[in-house]
């Protein structure tokens, strides 16, 4: 039995502006859960107020592990891991950057290699594991970004619109990667898309997110 | 009648013949302004990783003073080094006075406020998203500011170059406190002075060159990093 997430009646407001409001919400394990919604209400908020990036005004994130509750803190967050709209990579190689969870949590430099090589291939870096990650291109970073994450084996994955601003090609591989996790690795991932298409095509669970409110899809 | 011409000639002269005295002044420079940037870099980047980091009381107050110290006039560095280390002074015990110590002291004194504040300036810079992407890949808040401090590390070099550029070129502070002994606390820069004073002018333009060389490698070092932080470019570490 995995990690599991549910949300208590979750508010946050920002400039005094209500963004999210008794938003509470149970995510069903080993699911593709997917949040939709027009643009400004609170999708990514919401997104980080899961991955325990930010933290709510009300209510309460709570992370469950063999049905107990898990106390907020490194441990449970080195569980789980979001992909950043802007991805943020690191000025150094392309393996570095896949590297670098692997190599704060201390994992040996034989197994961080097996590892970063293997997701390389998958996302289809593996010719640039030596380049400078910086000189990608935009579609390439989000990649990067999605090796990054995956190559830590999360419980949660959280995707926040893991294919906006880049190209057809680019998208479809990075689409092609999610299924696949889905299929081989049953974790939850929650991720954030204004595409319906793609919420139909990558999601088990859709949820709409109106007024501060969540709601079933 | 000395000219500027034979000047230079007999400069070249001893630069060439690599002339004892001169390598020794050259050393001991290298000796003092290193350590005193050394000494700057190990203070001044966590400090000024710190003021970019932590939400500190009085962090505001703090830059101020930084800055203000980035400017300090270092005659008045000197005086005030003096102060502190002379027989009477509340570090007098050390005995440091007249000795490459207190000409140390002085320099890091110099320096330290331009490698905090530019330190500070370069972490500050760092895109916040670096910070967020750390912290949801599981980084600890050490190994998240380590992150941070890593991405700056262009800027910080820069700030390390244009320490180590003031305290080359100073010779007001020195003076003051190292006393310009020969062999013991001669610098290039007090020589240059006292060698003026005295007429003799082959050492001091000889060394002149010397330090317009180092001031020129200085400045390139300091464009190449600064373009090696825009380009994105430069050596890929931690493989």
């Amino acid at each position: 039995m995995g990690l599991s997430l549910e949300l208590a009646q979750i508010s946050k407001a920002y400039n005094g502006r209500v963004i999210l409001q008794d938003c509470s919400w149970t995510f069903e394990t080993g699911f593709t859960h997917v949040l939709m919604g027009p643009n400004g209400m609170g999708k990514s908020t919401l997104l980080r107020i899961c991955a325990l990036l930010e933290a709510p005004d009300h209510g309460r994130v709570n992370y469950l592990g063999d049905n107990r509750p898990l106390a907020i803190g490194l441990e449970l967050k080195r569980r789980i891991t979001l992909l950043l709209p802007g991805v943020g990579v690191f000025n150094t190689s392309v393996f570095n950057n896949v590297a670098y969870g692997l190599k704060i949590r201390g994992l040996q430099r034989r197994e961080i290699e097996e590892r970063v090589g293997a997701i390389l291939e998958m996302v289809g870096l593996a010719d640039k594991k030596r380049q400078r990650a910086l000189e990608l291109s935009t579609g390439q970073s989000k990649r990067l970004g999605l090796a990054r994450a995956m190559v830590l084996e999360p419980e949660v994955l959280f995707l926040d619109e893991p294919t906006a601003s880049i190209d057809q090609e680019n998208s479809e591989i990075i689409e092609r990667i999610i299924l696949e996790m889905k299929e081989k690795k049953r974790a939850t991932i929650i991720m954030v898309t204004h595409d319906p298409a793609q919420a139909r095509r990558l999601g088990d669970r859709l949820l709409l997110i109106k007024d501060g409110r969540l709601w079933p899809g | 009648m000395y000219t500027i011409l034979q000047g230079f000639g007999s400069a070249f002269r001893l630069i060439i013949a690599l002339d004892p005295e001169l390598l020794k002044i050259i050393w001991l420079s290298l000796k003092v302004s290193g350590a005193a940037l050394v000494l700057a870099i190990a203070l001044g980047l966590p400090l000024g990783a710190l003021l970019a980091l932590k939400r500190l009381p009085l962090r505001g107050l703090i830059l101020s003073l930084i800055n203000t110290g980035m400017g300090l006039p270092p005659v008045v560095v000197g005086l005030f080094v003096y102060l502190l280390l002379s027989r009477s002074g509340p570090l007098g015990f050390l005995e440091l006075l007249y000795t490459p110590g207190a000409m140390i002291f002085a320099q890091f004194i110099l320096a330290f406020p331009i490698v905090t504040s530019l330190s500070h300036t370069a972490i500050v810079n760092v895109n916040p998203i670096i910070r967020q992407a750390a912290q949801v890949l599981g980084a600890n808040p050490l190994q998240e500011a380590l992150t941070v401090i890593r991405e700056a590390r262009y800027g910080i070099m820069t700030g390390g170059i244009a320490g180590l550029g003031r305290v080359t070129a100073e010779v007001g502070a020195v003076i003051m406190v190292g006393g310009n002994i020969a062999g013991y606390t001669r610098v290039m820069t007090t020589t240059i002075a006292l060698e003026t004073d005295k007429g003799n002018f082959d050492l001091a333009i000889a060394l002149g060159i010397i330090l317009l060389g180092l001031s020129l490698l200085i400045n390139l070092a300091f464009r190449a990093v600064q373009r090696m932080g825009r380009s994105g470019s430069g050596v890929v570490l931690w493989d």
